[in-house]
């Protein structure tokens, strides 16, 4: 028996009705729904995370910026590579990632964005990698992810790549798949594709808990026309 | 290979046909009419000579050019930090290999002993003194550089090998073949010190390279690049510096040398890595022309701070560089394609952002309510009853926040920004333009 119990932590194996027990550090998302359907207790560390969604502004940075902040308040660096849009540093700085050890990285093709984020892996200088992968003539193949997956493992670094959502109908050899979608007021629904473990059944919200100039039950009552321009500002 | 019409070294072949050295030219042509001669090109040779007692800088700072033909290096002192003489001659042989040449190479306690047993081409290593004049006493007199005047007379009295030599008498030996033959004994035996000047490295490095075919192909040109590299590595470590920027230039038939320049993020001498990121260069490379030859330039060298001076670079200390990862993309993306951001004091939302070099410390400052993704030219939207249209009627769900600001620069703005909200429920960040040209514009995202 307990022999069984020993073999049993090794981290490649666990039972069908637990989540796996992860050795390796994790970080946490920042929110703690999210970190308690995680194995490990949050972002996995030395393996691929892969993020699937439809078009861009919904909060998916967002939902990763405690993560990304609390690796920079440890001093780690952090690259972005190939974001969609230019980063408004401004947002970074309110979110407390230190611009001072962030990269950004914008490569022309898709396949110089996948050599960067080799690269990155293998040179165990960040403590995150971000990568948008999105929808290309030519799909990303399972060996260059795979080539990633490999660099990043024995490494202390959160990779997060975002992929089109059409990418869930691929098999990919990232360890945890996330899929999210906006929810109602500020909120985001999580649908975990897969994990280390027993498969997560419901669906999980998140409050982003942004933007507290927003109240999205009541939009800004004030059509833009009533805005008087000609009059002194009192 | 000849020397002023006469035989300078002969290879196996031509030895077993009879061609000796010191030999007339005509005469070995008459043993051998089909051999290929080489010229001798003293220049050249000197010119090598020097850049290897640049590069052999980093073993001791006590680098001796000796005659113009070889080199002797003082490495009593460095025995220690090698960890003893066989690591430093197993490095220098790789070395010098590595940049090409081959070596002959001997120890011994005093300088022309040294010289004298690499001279005869014997790989000779002797630490103790005592025993010194007994290996001395074996070498022949034909190697160690004297004129064939003195060989002539020494040959005549019977003498060939340099024990003979030294078994003469020594008032005799002064009077026939003067004084500084002498001395040269007495130097060799340790009897007379012998001092010399030694070896100082150029302040700026610059190296070419003759290739022995055309290049048309710019991987093909790695092999050379990397001698070059590692020349330049050695010459960095007996400088106590590192470069910031070189520049390898790609000598063409008659069209001007591609030149590539590498700029580094903060100076330093890792030859590896030197070859990675010509590597990275040549890969994208495309060349106009067959190369020639290939040269390499470092016109400022700068001194490199405590923390890098190790004489060989530790690989963990390189892996966990950040500076090395920057260079490596730089390298093959460019570098406008990798770097950090910065912001600075400014009201108008796109001139707030600047690209920096990483690891630039951002001032302090406070913005608003601000999008992830900025827009740098805002995208016009269309207007619907007083309301901002983008595939669908936006929300505006807070603002508006005015912001006035840029006459003094002709670039001015009058905005009312709002955050709004589409009908996927992405929010954007809008503004209603308030001076001429009236409207709405979408200029980024909350991601």
């Amino acid at each position: 028996m307990s022999a069984l119990a020993k073999l049993l932590e090794h981290p490649a194996l666990w039972r069908g009705n637990t989540l796996a027990p992860v050795r390796t550090a994790s970080v946490a998302s920042g929110f703690p729904r999210l970190d308690r359907e995680l194995p490990g207790g949050g972002w996995p560390t030395g393996a691929l995370t892969e993020i699937l969604v439809a078009g861009h502004g919904i909060g998916e940075v967002s939902m990763l910026l405690p993560a990304l902040a609390r690796l920079s308040s440890a001093g780690r660096w952090q690259i972005w590579i190939a974001p969609p849009h230019a980063p408004y540093a401004p947002t970074l700085v309110q979110a407390g990632i230190a611009l001072a050890r962030l990269i950004v990285v914008t490569p022309e093709h898709q396949c110089d964005a996948l050599w960067a984020i080799e690269q990155a892996l293998r040179s165990s200088v960040c403590g995150a990698v971000v990568g948008w992968l999105p929808a290309a003539r030519r799909a990303v193949p399972y060996a260059a992810l795979r080539r990633l997956q490999v660099a990043a493992e024995d490494n202390d670094v959160v990779v997060l790549l975002f992929r089109p959502a059409a990418a869930g109908r691929e098999s990919s050899p990232a360890v945890l798949r996330l899929s999210i979608e906006p929810a109602a007021a500020g909120h985001l629904t999580v649908h975990i594709l897969k994990r280390r473990g027993l498969p997560a059944e419901a669906p999980i919200h998140l409050n982003l808990n942004r933007h507290h100039a927003v109240d999205r039950r009541h939009p800004a009552k004030t059509p833009a026309r009533s805005i008087p321009t000609g009059e002194p500002i009192n | 290979m000849t020397d002023a019409h006469r035989v300078g070294i002969a290879n196996d072949v031509a030895l077993a046909k009879g061609i000796r050295p010191g030999m007339a030219l005509s005469a070995a042509y008459a043993l051998a009419p089909s051999m290929h001669v080489k010229q001798r090109d003293r220049l050249r040779e000197a010119d090598a000579i020097e850049h290897l007692a640049a590069w052999a800088g980093q073993f001791t700072p006590n680098v001796v050019l000796e005659n113009q033909a070889g080199l002797l290096l003082e490495v009593s002192g460095s025995l220690s930090l090698f960890g003893g003489l066989e690591p430093i001659m197993t490095r220098l042989r790789t070395g010098i290999l590595a940049l090409g040449f081959t070596a002959s190479m001997a120890c011994a306690p005093t300088a022309r002993a040294a010289w004298w047993l690499a001279l005869s081409g014997k790989e000779t290593v002797i630490r103790e003194h005592d025993s010194l004049a007994a290996k001395l006493a074996a070498l022949s007199i034909y190697t160690l550089g004297w004129s064939s005047d003195q060989l002539t007379m020494l040959t005549a009295i019977g003498t060939n090998t340099l024990g003979e030599v030294m078994a003469l008498p020594r008032a005799g030996f002064a009077k026939r073949f003067g004084r500084a033959l002498l001395t040269e004994l007495d130097q060799a035996c340790g009897r007379i010190a012998e001092p010399r000047r030694f070896f100082t490295p150029p302040e700026q490095f610059e190296a070419r390279l003759e290739l022995p075919a055309a290049v048309e192909a710019a991987s093909a040109l790695l092999f050379a690049a990397k001698r070059l590299l590692t020349e330049l590595a050695g010459f960095l470590v007996a400088r106590a510096s590192g470069v910031q920027h070189f520049d390898l230039l790609l000598e063409h038939d008659d069209l001007p040398p591609t030149v590539i320049t590498i700029n580094l993020v903060t100076a330093h001498r890792d030859e590896p890595h030197f070859t990675l990121l010509v590597r990275e260069r040549f890969d994208r490379l495309t060349l106009p022309a067959p190369v020639y030859a290939i040269a390499l330039r470092a016109p400022v060298l700068t001194p490199v701070s405590g923390v890098n001076l190790t004489l060989f670079p530790d690989e963990n200390e390189a892996s966990t560089d950040w500076t090395r990862l920057v260079e490596r993309l730089r390298a093959r993306l460019g570098a406008a394609a990798v770097h950090g951001l910065t912001i600075v004091a400014e009201h108008r939302p796109e001139y707030v952002v600047r690209a920096a070099e990483p690891g630039t410390q951002p001032p302090p400052l406070h913005f608003g309510e601000r999008p992830l993704w900025l827009f740098t030219t805002p995208r016009p939207l269309l207007e619907i009853d007083a309301k901002p249209f983008l595939r669908g009627r936006l929300a505006l769900m807070a603002g508006p926040e005015r912001i006035e600001s840029g006459w003094w620069d002709g670039n001015d703005v009058a905005r009312d920004y709002f955050i709004a909200q589409d009908e996927d429920r992405s929010l954007l960040w809008v503004f209603r333009e308030r001076s001429d040209a009236r409207g709405w514009f979408l200029q980024g995202l909350f991601a």
